[in-house]
């Protein structure tokens, strides 16, 4: 039997599968290595850096909600220097790509962000967070305006030699606009969606469960809404997708692939099943095989429509 | 230290109390490798609601072989296992966490309530496993004489002579607070190590009794997570000082030293 070609590029990056993880769900990947070969993924986003390390919010952080669950972390961080310190060695080692989730709350932290990480050894991109407020423009998100987002990616593309991947908030009216102002910024890639802004209360004592009073939803429960938006993205901007928002199975990264996305990153999913992800390069694997497809590009974008 | 992913099947559900249910499960890495105070997550349905894993701490190990958790219905996922007969599967991580350090001590008193109570059992048993036995004992609080069921018994069966009981309403045992019993039963000039686990009060109690004494205290914590292996960042609780980054419950404890973490 011949291997089904999993492979996918992405700007001049050769994955050899589209299953990457998501960022702040898989640690810096030594956590989930008891449980999975990590060799066996095509990437791993770690957890979101910031240039100065983040204590992030006070407890309770997470909730758990029908089909998924809220979470304010706060981008708890270890800063730059200790991720560089720390945890890059390791990752260095795993056998799948790497990709570094940056996060500031200013143009110029971005940008040294970008131009640190360019002269690290090991990182194949950067994912940007733009979901964080602009300190200076009055605490608005970078990723909820435009002009905004189209700048802090210029920032980064300038200022890094690797590959450049925007994660987009979902929280907008209209996310193709932001994708196609990042794509205009320079951005290799787009990623979407981050978690959705929501919020629960608990009724004995009329306090809401979280300390941070609102936070992102994730997990099964957001995934129709991300299909909808990797959809809508994937036909308005010409660079590659990647979808992100509830994928559990094989079924569901296959949907955000037919949708038009090139790759795909499980998130929540690795909380309830550490080996999530390597069971959906698995799946992906069968679905070619068992449908006597040659290659993933066979599936991408491959939505039949009515 | 090692951690598994483990199909493991349910050997025996047992009612303990209208709301307090013992898990045995046959799930033979972890138990080949687990310490009391560690805790397993475990995964209740394949289904999406609810959704994610429940920690539970392990309340022993049986022969190398057999997992025992002691867990009450709480809710949903509570209410879900419970109803989950012999032969079903569960898939557990774990162990996971830092233990109790019980190591070397001289007298070492466990100090449990309600559901607390879970992870000393485990403790009691390899203390009392050792070849030098030190000085133990066990105080266990409850709401009534029921809530505890046969508890108190079970200690005392695995040779935990010196276990004492206290229940709110005095159907067993002292009537008051088990943090009372400390005074009663430990000699202050003594060099006691105190393990706890249980409500917040009670062990925000304990370790003030600890500290007024001088004695060592070790505390299991409990909170809300996800993943239970330091990636979803949820179980943070704040340090002593309250600065500097939290502490996560779910690699730096469940079991910290009572003068680590802040007791608000």
């Amino acid at each position: 039997m011949n291997h089904p070609d999993l492979r996918v590029t992405i700007g001049n990056l050769v994955f050899k599968n589209p299953v990457l993880t998501a960022s702040g769900t898989f640690g810096y990947g030594k956590e989930f290595a008891p449980y999975v070969n990590l060799h066996h993924l095509g990437g791993v986003v770690v957890k979101g850096i910031s240039l100065e390390p983040r204590r992030g919010n006070p407890p309770p952080r997470i909730v758990e909600t029908a089909g998924g669950m809220l979470n304010a972390i706060g981008l708890e961080n270890v800063g730059l220097d200790r991720f560089i310190a720390e945890k890059m060695d390791y990752l260095r080692g795993i056998g799948a790509r790497v990709i570094v989730n940056i996060l500031g709350d200013s143009l110029e932290e971005y940008q040294t962000l970008a131009q640190r990480l360019s002269e690290i050894e090991g990182i194949s991109a950067l994912e940007v967070n733009i979901s964080c407020p602009n300190v200076k423009k009055g605490g608005v998100a970078f990723g909820t305006d435009p002009a905004m987002a189209e700048a802090v990616t210029r920032a980064v593309c300038a200022h890094s030699s690797l590959p450049v991947i925007v994660k987009l908030s979902p929280n907008v009216t209209d996310i193709t606009r932001i994708a196609r102002a990042v794509e205009a910024g320079g951005a290799q890639a787009v990623s979407l969606i981050n978690t959705l802004l929501g919020m629960a209360i608990d009724v004995r004592s009329r306090r809401p469960s979280l300390a941070n009073i609102v936070g992102g939803l994730s997990g099964p429960a957001i995934k129709p809404v991300a299909l909808r938006m990797v959809w809508q993205v994937a036909q308005a901007v010409k660079i590659p997708v990647i979808g992100i928002g509830g994928i559990t199975t094989t079924e569901d990264a296959l949907e955000f692939l037919l949708a038009g996305a090139t790759a795909i990153e499980v998130g929540t999913a690795n909380f309830v099943n550490p080996r999530a992800s390597q069971e959906i390069v698995e799946g992906l694997a069968r679905y070619l095989t068992d449908n006597k497809l040659a290659g993933i590009s066979e599936v991408i974008g491959g939505l039949i429509l009515p | 230290m090692n951690q598994f992913e483990e199909q493991a099947e349910i050997v025996r559900q047992e009612q303990l109390t209208p709301e307090i249910f013992r898990l045995t499960l046959k799930a033979p890495e972890i138990a080949g490798s687990a310490r009391p105070g560690q805790f397993v997550m475990v995964r209740i349905t394949t289904c999406y609601d609810p959704l994610l894993r429940r920690p539970l701490s392990i309340h022993q190990t049986i022969g190398n072989e057999q997992v025992q958790l002691l867990y009450k219905v709480v809710g949903k996922g509570t209410r879900l296992l419970a109803a989950m007969d012999p032969g079903r599967q569960l898939n557990l991580t774990g162990p996971l966490g830092r233990g109790f350090d019980f190591t070397d001590r001289p007298a070492i008193c466990l100090v449990g309530g309600g559901m607390g109570i879970a992870p000393l059992y485990f403790l009691a048993r390899e203390i009392l496993r050792a070849t030098k036995i030190p000085k133990c004992v066990v105080l266990l609080g409850g709401r009534t004489a029921a809530e505890l069921g046969p508890l108190p018994r079970d200690f005392r069966e695995i040779g935990a002579t010196q276990t004492h009981i206290a229940t709110d309403d005095g159907s067993l045992g002292h009537q008051g607070f088990v943090v009372e019993l400390l005074q009663q039963h430990l000699d202050p000039g003594h060099p006691w190590t105190v393990c706890t686990c249980g409500p917040h009060p009670m062990m925000k109690g304990v370790v003030k009794e600890c500290r007024d004494q001088g004695w060592e205290c070790q505390v299991s914590l409990e909170t809300m997570m996800a993943c239970g292996i330091s990636a979803c960042l949820g179980c943070a609780v704040p340090r002593a000082d309250l600065s500097g980054p939290y502490l996560h419950v779910c690699k730096d404890g469940p079991v910290f030293k009572a003068e680590e973490v802040a007791w608000l």
